[in-house]
């Protein structure tokens, strides 16, 4: 086979499973997991991305000031109310303000994702540098551990997990963090790998400088960037897990206001012909979400390139 | 070919050992005993329901032989049984497959026609079309999948009465009547994946030189497309269309949820939120096992489609 | 000069693509008769592809065109969609450099054939089939039946050849392009193809472009020789003649930097400096930088292509038959008639093709699609 042909013949997507491609993109579990991201061709639409994330942790701080109603103020007497002066964006099925419930249930759904993520960085920041500046039988049990929870499709990893330790939003995120650490620490162990190979190590060991001093005191703080671009881009993905989670009855619990379990309150309300207590919420989950695809690819490519 | 048909299945085996150990071992993970937690908590627990427990898991063996049983009547067809349902696991299971598969295969019919078509859209037609293209389907992908059926619910299902909301439905007509919701809801978040894939294998076989040969020959644009530039960009195509199907498995236990479908994905549900972990277990290692095949299987038959890889591979 | 009709009439084609500092081509005029072969030689980027392209009406997207191409008669560069197609599949056909990258390497070597047969009027899918071991026979590939079922990675590189030619002839072309058909192949190989393509052309009375970097082989192989240096031709002359006595410094050049037998490492005199970059513009001759003998007018002096005069001085009796051309200043020119004529020609090619440039370059844009 000629050169030319073998450089266009597409390669097998799905790398086997034993080796380790470089990048984390590459695996099939993250063509799975990650979906593709709003390229952003205007800053324009990064700008305007941005000045709603901002908006949205401003009103998630400010949360009991802004909002007119507690967020668990039963109100029987005016269940489903649509859109009017009294209630902004309406209620829910128990008389619960529906403004007052986003803006409370900002708080847990931005801060639950940012928490498995540090959680989730720590672990696999730690695991990837463990691989790559080990190597041998470390760098395999790593990458063995990967790959048994690249066996579990989609949430199924967590779900195992939930089964066995309940649900609730501790465990939730726990299992959350556990299941992103591989994928964080591939990325990781790709990129300390070449860093590891650049000569200002070396000359640090010439030093006699220990090896766990080199890792935390220089290696991890030259990956930090590359690494915390990676994680912006994750957090999208993190918070609709953890919707995905609540909604389905193994996160948040009532009388919470987490997004997602927002959404399958609101949900009987649906038939009904009252589409606000869901869709409210729900519109919520997918704001953010885009606004962090968006604003993600951007500081991936701003954190990743200036490397 | 053989040897790589046999390397490939051991890969699948060993995967699917340390998958079902996993899933196994799980319940030595559990707080306090295996037996109360198998059978679902203390309560209306007797000594004889905790014994028949211990007997149908032999609890009093060593982990390792527990597991060997375990997977021995697994592949027997015997499942265990829910101590929620008092029935047999394998038979909630066979009872529900149906309508998971029907799922399943709707969803990835529309993934596939529309993603593949959106694709190919994009790579044939440049400019604002393309562009369109990618930022419809990345916004359908950062819409998680509840939320979108929800939205879809509330619109073609309340607002225009087209679809019913809830149920399974019976006979072809009726199952795809009442499936075209839950399906298009999971098949939403895969077109965006699916139609990138197409798009860039398009724009790679597309930017080969047999191609620019073809229309110096004076083929025409359409044959062109067809036979040359998608035929040659299947094998990713394929691969990634396998992938997504392999992961709708999982899929279903959100849109199962929100449709109020009863399927395998719901019966998961409904078993973790009644503590039933018996059918949990079953129900993860069937949506495992099939993860693990479907994937191993789009990566045998890749090289069916591309006589390319078939040759470098063998040669390897 | 012939009375009949040239097969392929390139007059005065000029390409300008944007964001290039000179013409891919500049004025490039030339024509191929019936069963005639004309050699195309220079380096790579001197414009040898894209003037072969140009028959084919395939010119880069966004180019600005001038000049005419005719192929029987046909004005190409006015051609679009279906009548396009049909001109690409019906009357000239292209054999390209690498036989392994021109074939679609999923595909069987059958439906290639059947592919281009299906095109040229060949409906019967039957008959197709039966054609396509025919033409696999024809073009010397043994066991033709056996090849129609077999994927091109299964094949060796003139094996390819041989089927990428077969796929040429499936529409009879009148005209065939060959660009650098043979470049890819091993010696033995390549004497092969050149046989059969030779063989080929006899029986079919099929005129030839043939493209090769390879002035020997240029030489031997057509009856004619055209050189061309950055987008520009600079000398056409019989091939006897252009082999026997190079007038241009720069064919002077090739002819002295490629190995001869029995030659010498001393005799190798390579050209100095490297071939013009798109980037590169010049307001004189091209060659000027790199040729040996230049003066300093040759830097301002616009480069016409004007008749040789004859070896051995002007013919007295009959018409003036011009031995050939070239564009080099210091060259002496066939007494009167010729530069006048040819800036005449260039011309009014220029003027009624003007307004079908932009549109050919509309055409460029599809087929570069």
């Amino acid at each position: 086979m000629s050169a030319l042909t073998a450089a266009q013949s597409p390669q097998s997507p799905q790398p086997p499973r034993s080796s380790r491609p470089p990048q984390a993109p590459q695996t099939p579990r993250a063509a799975r997991i990650r979906r593709p991201r709003l390229r952003p061709r205007q800053p324009l639409t990064v700008l305007i991305a941005a000045g709603f994330l901002v908006l949205v942790v401003l009103t998630a701080a400010l949360a009991p000031l802004l909002a007119p109603y507690a967020p668990d103020s039963i109100d029987l007497s005016a269940s489903l109310v649509g859109t009017g002066r009294e209630h902004l964006l309406g209620t829910d099925a128990s008389g619960q303000d529906l403004l007052s419930r986003v803006l409370h249930g900002a708080r847990t759904s931005l801060i639950a994702p940012l928490a498995l993520l540090a959680l989730a960085a720590l672990l696999g920041v730690t695991l990837g540098t463990l691989a790559a500046w080990r190597g041998g039988w470390v760098d395999t049990l790593v990458s063995r551990l990967t790959d048994v929870m690249y066996a579990f499709p989609g949430l199924l990893f967590v779900v195992l997990i939930i089964a066995v330790f309940g649900a609730g939003m501790t465990t939730s995120v726990l299992a959350l963090a556990l299941a992103y650490a591989p994928t964080i620490a591939k990325y990781t162990r790709s990129l300390a790998l070449s860093e590891r190979a650049k000569p200002y190590i070396d000359a640090y060991r010439v030093q006699g400088m220990g090896g766990a001093r080199i890792c935390a005191r220089h290696l991890v703080p030259n990956l930090a960037r590359s690494v915390v671009g990676y994680l912006v881009v994750l957090f999208g993905e993190a918070l609709m897990s953890l919707a995905t989670l609540s909604y389905l009855g193994f996160g948040a619990q009532p009388p919470s206001s987490d997004w997602g379990l927002m959404v399958q309150e609101g949900q009987a309300a649906v038939v009904q012909g009252a589409l606000l207590p869901a869709m409210v919420p729900g519109t919520a989950i997918a704001a953010v979400v885009v606004a962090f695809n968006i604003v993600g690819v951007w500081a991936a490519d701003r954190l990743g390139s200036r490397r | 070919m053989l040897s790589r048909l046999f390397r490939q299945l051991a890969g699948l085996v060993a995967t699917l050992f340390a998958a079902s150990f996993v899933i196994f071992a799980a319940v030595y993970a559990a707080p306090g005993d295996p037996a109360v937690f198998l059978a679902g908590g203390r309560d209306k627990l007797t000594p004889e329901k905790l014994a028949a427990v211990r007997e149908q898991y032999h609890l009093d063996e060593p982990l390792v032989v527990q597991y060997g049983r375990w997977l021995w009547d697994c592949l027997h067809g015997d499942l265990g049984r829910s101590f929620k349902y008092a029935d047999q696991v394998a038979d909630l299971i066979a009872s529900r497959l149906p309508t998971t598969l029907a799922l399943v295969g709707f969803a990835t019919l529309i993934f596939v026609v529309l993603g593949v078509g959106a694709g190919v859209l994009a790579a044939v037609r440049r400019g604002w079309v393309d562009q369109a293209v990618v930022g419809a389907t990345t916004l359908a992908a950062s819409v998680p999948s509840f939320v979108a059926a929800i939205g879809l619910v509330s619109l073609f299902g309340v607002r225009f009465g087209w679809f019913p909301v809830t149920g399974a439905g019976s006979g072809f007509g009726g199952t795809v009547h009442h499936l075209t919701l839950p399906a298009l809801s999971m098949a939403l978040g895969a077109l965006a994946i699916v139609s990138r894939v197409t798009r860039q294998s398009m724009l790679d076989a597309a930017a080969s030189d047999h191609v620019e040969a073809a229309r110096a020959s004076g083929i025409p644009e359409r044959d062109i497309v067809r036979r040359h530039i998608l035929r040659n960009a299947l094998g990713p195509i394929l691969t990634m269309c396998g992938l997504v199907t392999a992961g709708m498995l999982a899929g279903t236990v959100v849109i199962e949820t929100a449709f109020g479908l009863s399927g395998v994905g719901s019966l998961l549900v409904n078993a973790i939120n009644t503590h039933d972990f018996p059918v949990a277990q079953a129900v993860l290692l069937l949506m495992v096992t099939g993860y693990i095949v479907v994937t191993n299987l789009v990566d045998l038959v890749h090289p069916l489609l591309d006589p390319r890889v078939r040759a470098e591979r063998s040669a390897a | 000069m012939t009375t009949t009709q040239p097969l392929l009439d390139i007059a005065g084609l000029t390409l300008e693509l944007p964001g290039t500092a000179r013409p891919l081509l500049a004025e490039v005029t030339l024509q191929v008769r019936t069963g005639e072969v004309l050699g195309l030689v220079g380096e790579s980027g001197s414009g040898k592809s894209t003037t072969a392209k140009a028959a084919l009406g395939m010119l880069p997207a966004g180019g600005r065109t001038e000049g005419r191409v005719t192929v029987d008669g046909t004005d190409v560069l006015t051609l679009r969609g279906e009548a396009l197609r049909a001109h690409r599949a019906r009357t000239v056909a292209m054999i390209h450099q690498d036989p392994r990258a021109a074939l679609n390497p999923v595909r069987r070597i059958g439906d290639f054939l059947t592919e281009r047969l299906a095109h040229a009027g060949v409906t019967d899918r039957r008959a197709a089939r039966a054609r396509a071991v025919e033409l696999l026979g024809a073009v010397g590939l043994p066991d033709p039946a056996r090849h129609v079922r077999q994927r091109p990675h299964e094949l060796s590189g003139g094996m390819l050849q041989r089927v990428v030619i077969a796929g040429a002839l499936a529409a009879e072309p009148r005209l065939l392009l060959a660009d650098e058909a043979t470049s890819a192949l091993d010696v033995t190989t390549q004497a092969e193809i050149l046989d059969l393509l030779r063989t080929l052309r006899a029986e079919r009375e099929t005129g030839m472009l043939f493209i090769t970097h390879d002035l020997h082989l240029a030489a031997a192989y057509c009856d004619r020789v055209l050189v061309m240096y950055a987008g520009r031709i600079v000398e056409q002359q019989p091939a006897p003649a252009l082999f026997a006595h190079p007038r241009h410094p720069y064919t002077r050049g090739l002819l002295g930097c490629s190995p001869t037998l029995g030659g010498t490492a001393a005799d190798l005199r390579p050209v100095p400096g490297r071939p013009p970059s798109l980037a590169e513009s010049f307001p004189g001759c091209p060659f000027a930088a790199r040729c040996p003998e230049a003066e300093p007018e040759c830097e301002t002096w616009a480069p016409v292509v004007s008749p040789l005069e004859p070896e051995g001085g002007p013919v007295p009796n009959g018409p003036p038959v011009p031995a050939g051309e070239a564009a080099c200043r210091r060259l002496p020119l066939a007494a009167s008639v010729a530069p006048a004529t040819h800036g005449a020609t260039g011309a009014s090619g220029a003027s009624t093709a003007s307004g079908a440039s932009e549109a050919s370059a509309a055409s460029g844009a599809e087929a570069a699609r």
